[in-house]
């Protein structure tokens, strides 16, 4: 690979190249910023995040591999990179506020969150086993840290602990998996392992490979029973960075699925793993939406409710079909906004760390303050499914994809889940409407950056559930390549 | 010269000694050494099969694997430590607090 070749190819990641750079400017210039300057992190993390969008609206043509059949240049990853630049500067405005209060040191704590998107970028962007591995350590490495952020606190150290020992496990099977369909195919590049096994009778050594590939991503998405870490470490972990947890690394994992298990394979014969990963959605969705319901803590909640809906968006996963794989991109969109909102009202009442995020203290919220109850009344209709919300447009297109390829079960399972949690989601309701204020503490004035998160998502939701086709033929565009061989 | 199987076969059980020490152990530290463990393993596996498919790109793989286990170590140290300054302990049966 020559200089030029390098140079082109680099100029081809523009998009992560901004995000990683931003990052590193952001740990220089902390040095130099007094308290009253700290506003600036943000500031620039805000500004890499747009320039980076605004390099990723430039992707163009057909796809096109760099950096010697490393990584892929095409719509899937740019629309992947938009939605993980959305996650990052959601996150970067709901933590401001929060950062302060914590007295988390500002600087790594942006920087890490960059440097973790860059590693979701990179996931979306691999053409290689080795590249997702690599990409996936990038980014599981910057949240290990982010999960540990408040050190004197028992609780983040454990879900920091928790959250490493499980992480890397599933890196060492990953990993083991990668070597093991190296052993098999003598290279590891995505496109030859899809034409290995297109050709049908796959070596046993291959499917191997595959199924270890299987355990270590599952762990990532944390799909039932790979989901053991996932309440505890969101739990446990600082609640802006469970919040950046639900929706990043879940989306990267699910991207490395796509890119696995999708890209090549959407062949209307059923792939090996197909009974498999249908299974694992059902008994995700089942799983995660009961527990969530016997749950005492909002936090704990919704760190079920992220598994449900990983079960939801595995449904769109087995349906291999234009509808499920853009309806994956669309649900994974709607989520990052739902979860997102959600964590914030979340952090505006529970006001400091706790060890509990009581259910109580959303009493009488709808009087006390009528706003933000509104909010969260629209978060929790959304997570829940109603109409006219993107949640219900989301599970709409999947369960369709799955109808659409032959799984009515699975979305049978999918819309008895759906009533399901709707008990757990108007629980939070009725408490806000229907009980008197227990008289807590007042909640102070909400930040400028805090209600702009609301803003954005309450208006996405809403946007992306009333007019669910500008988005949907984003995705449906971005996907098209995968099927347009195959037509 | 032994054969390649036999690299494998002594892969897959470094491998398997590995995951049960992180899943059994009690001890983190011990935890964190079946980890790297298992991590070996694998690169014992990839240049089995460089070896076996005379190519060098499994070689490059350890390389790359090396650098991860490496940056795993710190941070999963780091870790540890924060854990062992609060408790004085490094066993994980002392972690708890987030099981109700």
């Amino acid at each position: 690979m020559d200089a030029t070749a390098l140079l082109e190819s680099t100029g081809a990641l523009l998009p992560h190249m901004t995000v990683l750079v931003t990052g590193l400017v952001i740990l220089t210039l902390d040095l130099f910023l007094t308290p009253r300057s700290r506003y600036l992190n943000e500031v620039v993390g805000l500004i890499g995040l747009l320039v980076a969008f605004l390099f990723t609206l430039s992707t163009t043509g057909a796809p096109r591999q760099v950096f010697m059949a490393m990584a892929v240049v095409d719509y899937l990853g740019a629309f992947f990179n938009a939605t993980f630049l959305l996650i990052a500067a959601l996150t970067i405005l709901l933590s401001a506020s929060y950062v302060r209060r914590e007295g988390v040191s500002a600087g790594e704590y942006y920087a890490l969150i960059l440097f973790a998107t860059t590693g979701f970028m990179f996931v979306a962007a691999a053409a290689d086993l080795i590249m997702v591995f690599l990409a996936i350590e990038t980014l599981s490495i910057a949240t290990y840290i982010l999960a540990g952020l408040l050190r004197e606190d028992p609780r983040s150290q454990e879900a920091a602990f928790k959250y490493f020992m499980l992480g890397a496990l599933s890196s060492a099977f990953f990993l083991y998996g990668i070597a093991t369909i190296y052993g098999a195919l003598g290279n590891t590049n995505l496109v030859n392992v899809a034409q290995a096994l297109g050709q049908g009778n796959p070596s046993k050594l291959l499917l191997m490979g595959m199924a270890l590939l299987i355990v270590g991503l599952g762990f990532k998405v944390a799909v039932v029973p790979f989901h053991m870490w996932a309440p505890d470490v969101y739990e446990g972990a600082p609640t802006a960075v469970t919040a950046f947890m639900t929706a990043g690394p879940k989306a990267a994992a699910f991207a490395a699925l796509l890119r696995v298990f999708f890209q090549g394979f959407t062949t209307p014969e059923v792939q090996p793993w197909d009974p498999l990963f249908a299974f694992l959605a059902a008994l995700t969705m089942i799983l995660g939406n009961f527990v969530a319901m016997a749950q005492q803590s909002l936090k704990r909640m919704l760190a079920y409710s992220s598994i449900a809906h990983a079960g939801y968006a595995f449904v769109a996963l087995v349906t291999h079909n234009a509808l499920g794989a853009s309806s994956l991109l669309y649900y994974l969109v709607a989520y990052t906004l739902m979860s997102r909102g959600a964590f914030t009202v979340l952090m505006v009442v529970a006001r400091r760390e706790g060890p509990l995020y009581a259910f109580d203290d959303y009493a009488g919220l709808g009087t006390t303050h009528p706003l933000l109850a509104a909010m969260m009344a629209l978060f929790m209709f959304a997570l829940a499914g109603f109409p006219p919300t993107a949640g219900f447009a989301g599970k709409f297109y999947v369960f369709s994809a799955a109808v659409q390829a032959g799984y009515y079960w699975l979305a049978l399972i999918g819309l008895l889940t759906s009533v399901v949690s709707v008990v757990y989601y108007t629980r939070v309701v009725m408490l806000m409407y229907m009980r008197e204020p227990n008289g807590a503490q007042p909640i102070p004035r909400l930040a400028p950056t805090t209600i702009a998160v609301l803003g954005i998502t309450a208006v996405g939701i809403l946007y992306m559930g009333i007019f669910p086709g500008g988005v949907m033929r984003l995705a449906e565009h971005s996907v098209a390549f995968l099927f347009q061989a195959k037509m | 010269m032994i054969p390649i199987p036999h690299y494998l076969t002594v892969s897959a059980i470094l491998f398997t000694t590995g995951a049960i020490g992180v899943l059994m152990r009690r001890n983190a530290l011990i935890m964190l050494m079946s980890l790297e463990l298992m991590l070996n393993a694998v690169n014992l596996s990839f240049v089995a099969y460089a070896r076996l498919h005379q190519d060098m790109a499994g070689h490059v793989f350890v390389f790359l694997s090396i650098t991860v286990a490496a940056v795993e170590a710190a941070v999963g140290l780091a870790i540890l430590l924060t854990i062992f300054r609060a408790r004085a302990t490094v066993d994980v049966d002392n972690l708890h607090l987030l099981q109700r």
